[in-house]
């Protein structure tokens, strides 16, 4: 068996030989550059997992606790390192447990390629065990999908699944194959990389005459601003992106998603957009004459009200994918293409400035953000623990080397305000989605995806109570991933709002745990709880330096407010300090 | 193409031609079909047929909406991976016909109407002529087909029915060429031009 699968992940090798389904699907995955996958065997996928076990050496499966851990385990794995996420689910439940993960990868454009089982295709459409029509359920989740019933196209539908997944703008995909295929025995010959759909085009022509456009544009302005998004990230031009910046001048603001894209203390980086974003890149937004908008997408988290969204403002919209462009914010100049060869064409044609009186605002109302709301909250000397002194302690722990994973809520503000991080695809969030229980096991597969690299998961109480099995996948595999709980006793965001907008009628947001400690310890996992200030920062390099996972609870404060905000339907410049 | 903003207007309304050019894939009819539905909006009609290229099928589908919404579906209509092309027009910019059929009772239309002025003034034709019943055909418009309802009601109409909108574009000279740049590896400007850059054209393209 050992030396036949040699010869078969070299196609070059073999004319044709017979295998099954399942075998051509491993090879496939294999020529991709898969080397782990997350997933969950049943009835429907059997086939698949009987093939796999004489492929442990080449496939590192990772057998997750529950498949929606096993989707947001491919997240983290993609989202660290750049490639495709695999993820294997059997029929019925084990596939509909995915589709919380590809909404949030549809979202947040996380390449994935999930595999589903079916049932035997000739029981399609007959209630069959564990039959659902995951075809019809995950079509507005996913980029594309696709039921495979004859064994015979395996190879070129999992080498466009692949290549759909990760070209133009990435996404999640999915095949579902029926048991049949799977089993069923054909003349195999080799796998070929898929790089041309004729009714797909992820990659525009770049058109000269807008970077021309949005250059003198740029050249013209008197107070720009570029605001940037994962874009920039999953096109991978950072580098681009960095001399743009720094030859342009420009104060340059994030959404989460885009965190890390360019270094936290980079001194044009001005800091985060949005709802819990920073005081100046919100305010700014709406007095800035030139709105540079590079590989992002206007969410309402980051607009705040439309209407009153940078109307002042001439926008120069840089995207790969055509529907974003006017979808939100209406563009004076439309940059239609891969941000990895739009930024340089702009770089080339704008000129060498700086902007010093116009930075010099941004840094003003960062001085009023800092005396109004990150002192208390990074440097409090009395009372209860605040997040954003844990937080502030990690990045002086780890000097802004880890990734950091968050889960959603406060603490996710928090986090994403306050970690430093000095490269990129450091932060790894849901953030289109918002979907709680993400941050733990995505912090599985970031580590897979960056094995070298410190992964610290900061959570809620209530968001590791959604997917804390998955403390079961870290046992058996043995990964090393730093758990940091945050915990306030409350579901805390939604507190926050029935504080603020419901006359603190706090509606079923109080919610009690278990000893996250002993629960950690029945997993084999070492853990602390601290509640005193004395403690975080030895707490936090015991937790750093264990061999191993660990996980550390912080009571925090019950009832902080994660500030600024712009409340739901105000404009950005309506942000509130208290 | 005009930039305005028609969101903010609602009165900007009218009805779009949407044709699509797709390959025949199992499961798309669904994937176009939820475009609509996630925003709500009504298809007024949708049919599926081959097109002038084998292989590659023609949706047309037309909605009531402003041209600002009905671009934005687009869009996300052309970005569905098995979607080669989308455009849209207005109900000038294309030729477009409607098919209905009408059975009504032969006796009671023999007896009590001039059948042969009534298939004349309305060009319509018989299909079927039976003792019990007789089913007649009309192409069309809507306000024509709408008519002949109107005439036959009084003589006890049984059945009506309209085929959905096919709308062939004035201006367009087929998908062929289009196509061939499509299956070069290397997108030329065919396919890779957008709306900025037909401003002077008279296809509303993407
Ligand atoms: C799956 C899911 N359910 C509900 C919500 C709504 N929600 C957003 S934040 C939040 C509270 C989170 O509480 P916790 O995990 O304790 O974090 P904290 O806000 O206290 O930091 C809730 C319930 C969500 N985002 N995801």
């Amino acid at each position: 068996m050992e030396t036949e699968q040699k010869e078969l992940s070299n196609p070059a090798e073999v004319e044709t030989i017979e295998v099954s389904g399942s075998v051509a699907l491993l090879e496939a995955l294999i020529t991709e550059g898969t080397d782990v996958i997350f997933g969950y065997p049943g009835g429907a996928i059997m086939p698949i997992y009987d093939a796999l076990y004489d492929y442990k050496e080449k496939l590192n499966h990772i057998l997750v606790r529950h498949e929606q851990g096993g989707i947001h385990a491919g997240q983290g794995f993609a989202r660290t390192s750049g490639k495709v996420g695999v993820v294997f689910a059997t029929s019925g439940p084990g596939a509909t447990n995915l589709v919380t993960g590809l909404a949030d990868a549809m979202i947040d454009s996380t390449p994935l390629v999930c595999i589903t089982g079916q049932v035997f295709a000739h029981l399609l459409g007959t209630d069959a065990f564990q039959e659902t029509d995951v075809i019809n359920i995950t079509t507005p989740v996913t980029k594309w999908n696709y039921q495979i019933t004859d064994a015979t196209e395996i190879p070129e539908i999992i080498s466009k699944a692949f290549y759909i997944a990760r070209s133009g703008r990435p996404g999640p995909v999915l095949i579902d194959i029926t048991k049949n295929a799977q089993i069923q025995k054909f003349d195999y010959s080799g796998y070929t990389p898929c790089n041309h759909i004729r009714s797909y085009r992820p990659k525009p022509l770049i058109r000269k005459e807008y970077i021309i456009q949005a250059a003198e544009l740029i050249n013209q302005a008197k107070k720009p601003f570029i605001i940037w998004g994962q874009g920039v990230i999953l096109g991978e031009a950072e580098q681009e992106f960095k001399a743009f910046v720094e030859k342009s001048g420009i104060p340059s603001a994030w959404t989460i998603l885009g965190a890390g894209a360019i270094p936290t203390d980079h001194p044009l980086n001005v800091g985060m957009l949005g709802m819990h974003g920073n005081y100046g890149p919100n305010v700014l937004t709406n007095e800035c004459d030139v709105l540079i908008a590079i590989g992002m997408r206007f969410d309402d988290r980051v607009t705040g009200r439309l209407d009153k969204y940078a109307k002042q403002a001439k926008v120069i919209h840089l995207d790969i994918d055509p529907s974003e462009i006017d979808k939100n914010v209406q563009t004076t100049v439309p940059v239609w293409g891969d941000c990895k060869e739009t930024i340089p064409a702009l770089t080339d044609l704008i000129k060498q400035k700086e902007h010093k009186e116009w930075l010099q605002k941004f840094r003003d109302f960062d001085q009023n953000e800092i005396e109004a709301v990150i002192h208390n909250e990074l440097h409090p000397t009395s009372g209860e623990l605040t997040m954003g002194e844990v937080i502030h302690q990690l990045n002086v722990l780890t000097k802004g080397e880890a990734v950091i994973v968050t889960d959603v809520g406060q603490h996710q503000m928090v986090a994403c305000r306050y970690a430093k991080l000095n490269s990129t695809r450091s932060n790894i969030t849901s953030g289109g989605l918002g979907t709680m229980g993400f941050a733990l096991p995505a912090a599985i597969g970031a580590k897979f995806g960056a094995p070298n690299r410190t992964v610290v998961a900061i959570i809620g109480d209530g968001g590791f109570q959604m997917t804390l099995q998955e403390l079961g996948t870290i046992m058996q595999s043995g990964i090393d991933v730093k758990i940091l709980i945050l915990n306030n006793r409350f579901l805390g965001m939604v507190r926050q709002w029935q504080e603020l907008f419901n006359e603190h009628r706090y509606s079923f947001v109080d919610i009690a745990s278990p000893d996250f400690v002993a629960v950690a310890a029945a997993y084999g996992i070492k853990g602390r709880s601290i509640s005193e200030r004395s403690d975080i920062t030895t707490a936090l390099q015991e937790m750093l330096n264990n061999k191993g996972s660990f996980l550390l609870e912080v009571m925090v404060t019950k009832e902080n407010n994660v500030f600024p905000m712009v409340p739901q339907g105000c404009s950005v410049s309506e942000i509130r300090l208290k | 193409m005009s930039n305005q903003n028609d969101t903010e207007k609602p009165s900007g309304k009218q009805e779009y031609n949407i044709t699509v050019y797709t390959e025949n894939q199992i499961g798309l009819l669904n994937r176009i079909a939820i475009i609509f539905t996630r925003r709500k909006i009504n298809i007024h009609s949708l049919n599926t047929s081959p097109s002038e290229i084998e292989s590659i099928h023609r949706f047309n589908i037309v909605v009531h909406e402003t041209e600002d919404v009905v671009r934005k579906l687009s869009r996300q209509i052309e970005k569905q991976v098995e979607v080669l092309k989308v455009y849209f027009n207005t109900n000038e910019d294309v030729i477009w016909q409607e098919l209905a059929l009408y059975k009504v009772p032969t006796d009671i239309i023999a007896e009590k109407a001039s059948v042969e002025r009534l298939l004349r003034e309305n060009g319509a034709r018989a299909v079927v002529i039976r003792k019990d019943y007789t089913v007649f055909e009309t192409t069309g418009h809507r306000e024509e087909t709408d008519a002949l309802i109107k005439i036959l009601q009084p003589f006890g109409l049984i059945e009506f029915v309209r085929s959905a909108r096919v709308a062939i574009i004035k201006d367009s000279d087929g998908f062929n060429r289009k196509l061939r740049e499509f299956e070069k590896a290397e997108p030329g400007e065919e396919v890779a031009e957008n709306e900025y850059l037909n401003n002077g054209q008279k296809i509303f393209t993407m």
